[in-house]
């Protein structure tokens, strides 16, 4: 068969299997000309459960604080809503945290988008291109004089979410498997995800904290980001803050001493 | 920069040596110090939350799970059955819900 009536039958073929409104498509029948319809639904179902899975593979805390068969339901609504675009099924997903945030049912629960972001952030980590993280010997080499314009180049790892919520303890005692009592979800909580060798892991940042990272890895000079995290939060401290995050591994390298 | 905050290069400078000095200090912890550390709670500040579990959720990959699973049709849940969602709170009573919304 020539490419181009390959297409066109994939054409015909594909859009009914993520909409039960549509029938089944002409091209398809069964043997002896009987009807196809059964024999076509079994690609629905296989298309409709492997995207699932795919998202529950993705957000296993997100499933396991609402159940399987509300999340499985909320799943379904966004796999035939967001289709996958690419081949790649660890790059789909992407886009769930906000349908959560929307998601008329999940309103209950305002904190859940941000879980779902971390558990998207910590995906990314993971297959996040390696990296050494920036050793603090190199930091010690900068003469003091410079380091309010040292521009850091961020490790392709990292990632922050900030949340309004407890968005980091609901995370953490969610990807366990290990009951828990109570958690209160109003305070906001920030998170830094980094994979500096072969785990990712998710640290808890202090106040001022996000607005620091979030100013250093987006290019900001030292001294601009620390300004800005005080400015956020006054009780900021800088040193520990600095150490924090070249412990974490936030940064690959020095990009510049002097940016301008 | 502002006026109501100034980072001089004297601030940073002792910032920095500041860190450099407890990441030459903090040698990797064994297991026993992490476990003793996580159950002091010291862990709130910059504290690992989650480390490592990477089977937990490598990505997906191939499924052959399809066939065994019929999930094509199907509601919306609109309540939340058998999740640690009741566990967690908001002050003034809002709370993930056992009961249809």
């Amino acid at each position: 068969m020539p490419p181009e009536q390959d297409l066109s039958f994939a054409a015909t073929f594909a859009p009914a299997l993520l909409d039960p409104a549509r029938g089944v498509p002409a091209a398809v029948t069964g043997p002896n000309g009987k009807a196809g319809g059964k024999r076509y639904d079994v690609y629905r179902n296989n298309v409709t459960v492997s995207l699932i899975d795919a998202v529950a593979a993705i957000y296993p805390a997100v499933q396991r604080i609402t159940g399987p068969d509300f999340f499985r339901a909320m799943a379904r609504f966004h796999v035939r809503q967001t289709p996958p675009t690419s081949p790649l099924l660890f790059d789909y997903g992407r886009d769930f945290p906000a349908f959560i945030e929307a998601y008329e049912h999940a309103q209950t629960m305002p904190w859940l988008a941000d879980v779902a972001r971390i558990e998207r952030a910590w995906l990314d980590a993971y297959h996040a291109r390696d990296a050494a993280p920036l050793a603090p010997a190199q930091l010690s080499a900068v003469a003091p004089d410079r380091l309010a314009d040292l521009v850091l180049a961020p490790h392709p790892a990292a990632h922050i979410v900030r949340s309004r919520f407890s968005a980091v303890t609901i995370f953490a005692a969610n990807r366990d498997t290990a009951p828990f009592e109570h958690i209160d979800a109003s305070t906001p909580e920030d998170a830094l995800i980094t994979r500096a060798e072969f785990d990712v892991t998710v640290r808890h940042l202090p106040p001022g904290g996000a607005v620091f990272a979030t100013g250093l890895m987006s290019g900001q000079p030292l001294g601009e980001a620390a300004v800005s995290a005080l400015e956020a939060s006054p009780g900021f401290d800088i040193a520990s803050n600095i150490a924090g995050l070249i412990e974490a591994g936030a940064f690959s390298s020095i990009a510049s001493g002097d940016p301008r | 920069m502002s006026a109501k905050h100034v980072v001089t290069t004297f601030v940073l400078a002792g910032a920095m040596s500041t860190a450099l000095a407890t990441l030459a200090a903090a040698g990797p912890l064994t297991k026993a110090e992490a476990d003793a550390a996580i159950a002091a709670k010291k862990e709130k500040c910059f504290g690992v939350a989650l480390k490592g579990q990477n089977d937990c959720a490598a990505g997906p990959g191939t499924t052959c799970q399809g066939t065994s699973t019929t999930d094509f049709q199907g509601n919306a849940w609109k309540f939340v059955q058998g999740g640690t969602c009741a566990s967690i709170e908001l002050p003034g009573g809002k709370k993930g819900s056992l009961k249809p919304v």
